[in-house]
C-alpha cells in the first residue's frame, strides 16, 4: 500500500525530474552561469522585492475579503445573505489575466473613468489618480480575483463548526469581535491558511496578469532567462528559487495545522444571528462591495465589450467550448479520486505526510515551467510526439499542477473529522469501509465537491501549460482568449472570456445547492 | 469528407504557427479549398513552439513552422528546425534580403510579409521634427514624453538588435539610457495601448507596430476614429538608415512527415491570393512586389525607406540587446 502511494506520487513528480535533466545530461552549453550572474547583478533583487510586496499585499487582501465575507454569511442573517452566500464564489470563474485586462482598461489614463473626470475638471492629468498599471493595481485586482479560495474553504469550516460559538463567546462576555478573534479564527485557521496558500501560489505562478500590470516578479525572471536568453538551465534554477518561496508558505501553513489538536463534531447547523439597522447595512455593504468589484463590474465590462462587438459568434466557438469542458471535467474527476486516495493514505499512515506536502509543489510551478519539465522528460524518452497525438499529456500536466488544490480541500475536511470519531465508530463495531461510508462521506461531501470545483475551474482558466502541450487543433476557451489578446483584440476577447466565467458558474450553483440542502 | 487512411502522402499538413491573427482563418481554409489538403494546427508564441520542437526532436510531426519575428526565425535556423529547400518559385517571388542566405542545399526560411516600427505622436503636444528618428526619441528635449511596450518583447528586442548592428553596443546602450530617462511611464501594455496612450495625452510619443496602427486607421468604430484624429505618425530615419522592419515567415520542418504538402503550402503563401490577403486581411506588407495592395490604411502610410539589415545580425544580437536593457533598467 505504502509503495503504491509513493509510486503514484513519484509519477506526479516526473516533471520535476525533467526539470533537473538539463543538469544531468551532457551536451548542454553552460550558458546558465552567465545568465544567472547577469540577472543577479541587474534585476533579480528587484524581482524578489516586488514578489514579496505582492505576496504580502495579496495575502492581506484575500484574508480580509475571504474571511470577512465567510464569517458574515456563515454567522449572520441580513438582507441579501441568500444571494451573497453563493454569489461571492463567482470571481473564482474570472481568470486573473482577464481581470487584469478589464481592471486596467477601466481605470487607465485613456480609460473611460479618467477621461470623463479630466473632461469634467478641465485639466490635463489627474496626478492624484492612482495608476492601475502598478503594484497597488495588481494587489487590488488579484485580491478580488482570488479571495474566493479563502472564502470557500473558510466558510465551509465556519458552517461545520459547532453551531453555538457566538453564544459561547457571549456567555464568556466577549464582544463579537473578541469572540471572533479568540474563538472563531483559531478554529478556522487550517482552512484559512489552506485557502491563502492556494491564492498566493496562484500569484507566484502568474505571468500573464503581472506582466500586464507591469509588475516584475520572480516569474518574470524565469521567463526572461528562458525566452529572452534562451537558457533553459537558468530558467530552471530560478524556478527552483521560486519554489523556496512556496516552501516558506507551506511551512507556515503546516505549522499552523500541527498546533491544531481539537476539532468540533457538532452536526447542528449554526443559528445565524439576525442583524438589524446599521449592522445589517454594514454587512450588506461589505459583501455587496466585494461582489461588485470582484464579479459584477468585470462581468458588466465584458458584456459591454460583447455588445460593442455585435454578436458575431466565431465558428470555432463550439470547439473551444467542448474542448474546455472535456479536459476540465476529466481532470476534476481524476484529481478528486487521487486526492481522496492520498489524503486517506496519510491519515492511515501519518509517516507518509511528506508525500502530500511534496505533491503541493506542483501548484506553485508556473504553468510554463511545469510544461518545460514535462517536455524535457518526454524528450529524454523520445515520447514528445505524444503531445500531438492525444490530450493525455495535457491532463497529466493539469493533475500535477492542480492536484494540490483538491488535496488541500480534502485534507482540510478530513482534519475536522476527529480521531475520536473513528475510535467511537470502531467501538460500535463498524469496519473501516463502513466508517468511510457512514461517517466520513457525509461529513466530507462538501469538501469533495469543493475540491472538484476548484480543479474544474482552474483547468478552464489554465493557459501557459495548455499553450505548450496541447494536441493539434485543440484550442480551449482560455487559449482563444489569449490568442485574441496577443492580437490586441480586446473586444473579441469578451466572448471566450465571458464563457469561461459562465461555465464556471454551473459548478458554483451546484455547490451552493448542496450547501443549502445539508 | 472522409480521407483515405493510407494515401501516397496523406492529404494533410501539420502546421506550427506563431502567427496569432484571427484573420488567418481565411488563409488556411482557402488553401484547403484549393488543394484538398487538411491543415492541423498548433498556434502558440514563437518560444513555446521552439521549446516544443526541441523536445520532439526527430519525431516531431511538424511539416511547416511559421514565426513572426526575424530574430526567432534566425534562432530556429540555428537550432536546426528547418529543412533547406530548393524552390525556383519562392526564390523568384521573394526578395533575397527577406529570406535566409541559401547554402548549397537551399534556403531554410522565407519571409512572407513585413511590418515596420514607426513613431506615433500626439499632434498637440509634439513638434514632428523632434521625433523623426529613433535616435531623437532619446534626446533630452523629449523628457517625460516617451511610451513603449516592454523591452523584453521580441518586437522591441529586434529593433534594438538592429540598432546594435548599425551603431554598435555602446551607442545603443547610451540610447536606451536616454529612452529610460525620457519615459512618461514605465513600459507596459501592447502596441495598441501605446497608440491609445498617445491619443489620450498620457504620453506624447510612442513606438508602435504598423499593422496595429493600420487596423485603427481602417476601423469604423467611433472610438477608434477619435484616437486617429488626435495622432500623427512618422516614418523614422528616412534621411538616413530607414525605418526598422520585421518579418513574418517560415519554412519546412526538418523531419516533415508530409514534405510535398509543406512545399505546396509555402508556394501558396507566396502566391498572389495569399499575399493580397496578408495585405488586405492583416494589414502587413506583402513581400512580393507585384502584388496589388487594396488596403486604404496601408495606402495612408504610403511608401517609405526601410532599413536593410540582415536578419541573421538581428538574431545574433538578441541576447546582447536584452542584457543591455537590463543594465540601463529598461523594463
Amino acid at each position: 500500500m505504502n509503495r503504491i502511494v509513493v509510486l503514484l506520487a513519484l509519477l506526479l513528480f516526473l516533471p520535476l525530474f525533467g526539470l533537473a535533466a538539463p543538469f544531468l545530461l551532457p551536451g548542454n552549453e553552460l550558458l546558465a552561469s552567465g545568465t544567472l550572474s547577469h540577472l543577479w547583478n541587474f534585476v533579480l533583487g528587484g524581482y524578489i522585492a516586488s514578489t514579496s510586496v505582492l505576496i504580502l499585499g495579496v495575502g492581506v487582501g484575500v484574508f480580509i475579503l475571504g474571511v470577512g465575507n465567510a464569517w458574515l454569511v456563515a454567522s449572520y442573517d441580513f438582507p441579501g445573505k441568500k444571494l451573497f452566500e453563493w454569489a461571492l464564489i463567482l470571481p473564482l470563474a474570472v481568470p486573473t489575466y482577464v481581470m487584469a485586462y478589464l481592471f486596467v482598461d477601466l481605470l487607465q489614463f485613456s480609460g473611460p473613468i479618467q477621461t470623463t473626470l479630466r473632461d469634467l475638471l478641465g485639466i490635463e492629468s489627474l496626478w492624484f489618480f492612482p495608476d492601475p498599471r502598478s503594484m497597488s493595481g495588481a494587489i487590488w485586482s488579484f485580491s478580488f480575483c482570488l479571495y474566493p479560495y479563502v472564502y470557500l474553504i473558510t466558510r465551509t469550516a465556519f458552517l461545520e463548526r459547532s453551531g453555538r460559538l457566538i453564544e459561547v463567546s457571549e456567555t464568556l462576555g466577549y464582544s463579537p469581535l473578541q469572540g471572533f478573534v479568540k474563538l472563531v479564527l483559531p478554529m478556522a485557521r487550517p482552512a484559512i491558511f489552506a485557502g491563502m496558500a492556494l491564492a498566493l501560489m496562484e500569484v507566484l505562478a502568474d505571468f500573464g496578469a503581472v506582466s500586464y500590470f507591469g509588475v516584475q516578479t520572480f516569474a518574470t525572471g524565469i521567463f526572461k532567462a528562458w525566452l529572452s536568453f534562451g537558457d533553459r538551465v537558468a530558467a530552471v534554477q530560478l524556478a527552483l528559487g521560486l519554489l523556496s518561496f512556496v516552501l516558506l508558505i507551506f511551512c507556515i501553513e503546516q505549522g499552523s495545522r500541527s498546533k491544531l489538536r481539537y476539532a468540533s463534531s457538532s452536526q447542528s447547523r449554526p443559528l445565524a444571528k439576525v442583524l438589524h439597522g446599521r449592522d445589517a447595512l454594514g454587512a450588506f455593504l461589505f459583501c455587496g462591495g466585494t461582489l461588485l468589484c470582484g464579479f459584477v463590474l468585470p462581468a458588466f465590462a465584458l458584456l459591454q465589450l460583447l455588445f460593442k462587438q455585435g454578436l458575431s459568434i466565431d465558428i470555432r466557438y463550439l470547439d473551444w467550448l467542448s474542448n474546455s469542458l472535456a479536459v476540465s471535467i476529466l481532470t476534476a474527476v481524476i484529481s478528486v479520486v487521487l486526492a481522496i486516495f492520498f489524503a486517506y493514505s496519510v491519515r492511515l499512515n501519518p509517516r507518509l505526510s511528506w508525500v502530500n506536502r511534496l505533491l503541493g509543489f506542483g501548484y506553485a510551478l508556473p504553468g510554463a515551467v511545469l510544461a518545460i519539465g514535462i517536455l524535457s522528460f518526454l524528450e529524454i524518452f523520445q515520447l514528445a510526439w505524444w503531445m500531438s497525438a492525444s490530450m493525455l499529456v495535457l491532463v497529466y500536466a493539469y493533475l500535477v499542477r492542480f492536484l494540490s488544490s483538491s488535496l488541500q480541500s480534502v485534507e482540510a475536511g478530513l482534519s475536522r473529522i476527529t480521531p475520536s470519531m473513528d475510535g467511537s465508530a470502531a467501538l460500535l463495531g463498524l469496519s473501516r469501509l463502513q466508517i468511510l461510508r457512514r461517517v466520513h462521506v457525509p461529513l466530507l461531501k462538501r469538501s469533495l465537491i469543493t475540491a472538484g470545483l476548484f480543479v474544474f475551474v482552474d483547468v478552464m482558466k489554465e493557459l501557459p501549460a495548455t499553450l505548450l502541450l496541447r494536441p493539434f487543433n485543440f484550442d480551449t476557451l482560455a487559449v482563444a482568449a489569449y490568442q485574441l489578446a496577443a492580437d490586441e483584440r480586446l473586444a473579441e476577447l469578451a466572448l471566450p472570456s465571458l464563457t469561461i466565467v459562465l461555465v464556471g458558474l454551473f459548478p458554483v450553483i451546484l455547490l451552493s445547492r448542496v450547501i443549502s440542502k445539508s | 469528407m472522409v480521407l483515405p487512411l493510407y494515401a501516397q502522402e496523406a492529404k494533410e499538413l501539420n502546421l506550427y504557427s506563431a502567427r496569432h491573427y484571427q484573420t488567418d482563418e481565411a488563409l488556411y481554409s482557402d488553401f484547403t479549398k484549393k488543394t484538398g489538403i487538411k491543415i492541423n494546427r498548433i498556434e502558440a508564441d514563437d518560444n513555446a513552439l521552439a521549446e516544443r520542437l526541441k523536445s520532439e526532436g526527430a519525431n516531431s510531426p511538424a511539416d511547416v513552422i511559421l514565426m513572426v519575428d526575424a530574430a526567432r526565425l534566425w534562432r530556429a535556423q540555428i537550432d536546426g528546425f528547418f529543412k533547406p529547400i530548393q524552390s525556383k518559385y519562392l526564390e523568384s517571388r521573394i526578395p533575397a534580403n527577406l529570406r535566409s542566405k541559401p547554402d548549397p542545399e537551399g534556403s531554410t526560411w522565407f519571409g512572407f510579409s513585413t511590418r515596420a516600427r514607426l513613431v506615433v505622436y500626439n499632434k498637440s503636444k509634439v513638434n514632428s521634427q523632434d521625433v523623426d528618428t529613433y535616435e531623437k526619441l532619446a534626446d533630452p528635449i523629449n523628457k517625460g514624453k516617451i511610451c513603449t511596450r516592454s523591452g523584453a518583447h521580441p518586437y522591441m528586442l529586434s529593433l534594438i538588435g538592429a540598432m546594435i548592428e548599425r551603431r554598435g553596443e555602446l551607442a545603443t546602450e547610451a540610447w536606451a539610457k536616454g529612452m529610460v530617462a525620457n519615459m512618461a511611464r514605465p513600459p507596459r501594455g501592447g502596441d495598441t495601448d501605446q497608440i491609445k496612450a498617445v491619443a489620450s495625452g498620457e504620453c506624447a510619443v510612442a513606438l508602435a507596430n504598423s499593422y496595429y496602427l493600420v487596423r485603427l486607421l481602417r476601423s469604423t468604430k467611433p472610438e477608434d476614429q477619435e484616437i486617429i484624429s488626435k495622432i500623427g505618425f512618422i516614418w523614422p530615419n528616412q534621411k538616413t538608415t530607414g525605418a526598422h522592419i520585421n518579418i513574418a515567415g517560415g519554412g519546412v520542418a526538418k523531419n516533415a512527415p508530409h514534405p510535398q504538402a509543406a512545399m505546396q503550402f509555402l508556394d501558396y503563401l507566396a502566391s498572389d491570393s495569399a499575399q493580397e490577403y496578408f495585405a488586405n486581411g492583416n494589414n502587413e506588407w506583402p513581400v512580393v512586389k507585384s502584388v496589388k495592395i487594396e488596403n486604404e490604411g496601408l495606402k495612408i502610410l504610403g511608401p517609405f525607406k526601410a532599413e536593410n539589415i540582415s536578419v541573421a545580425a538581428i538574431g545574433k544580437n538578441q541576447i546582447a540587446a536584452q542584457r543591455l536593457l537590463d543594465r540601463v533598467g529598461y523594463k
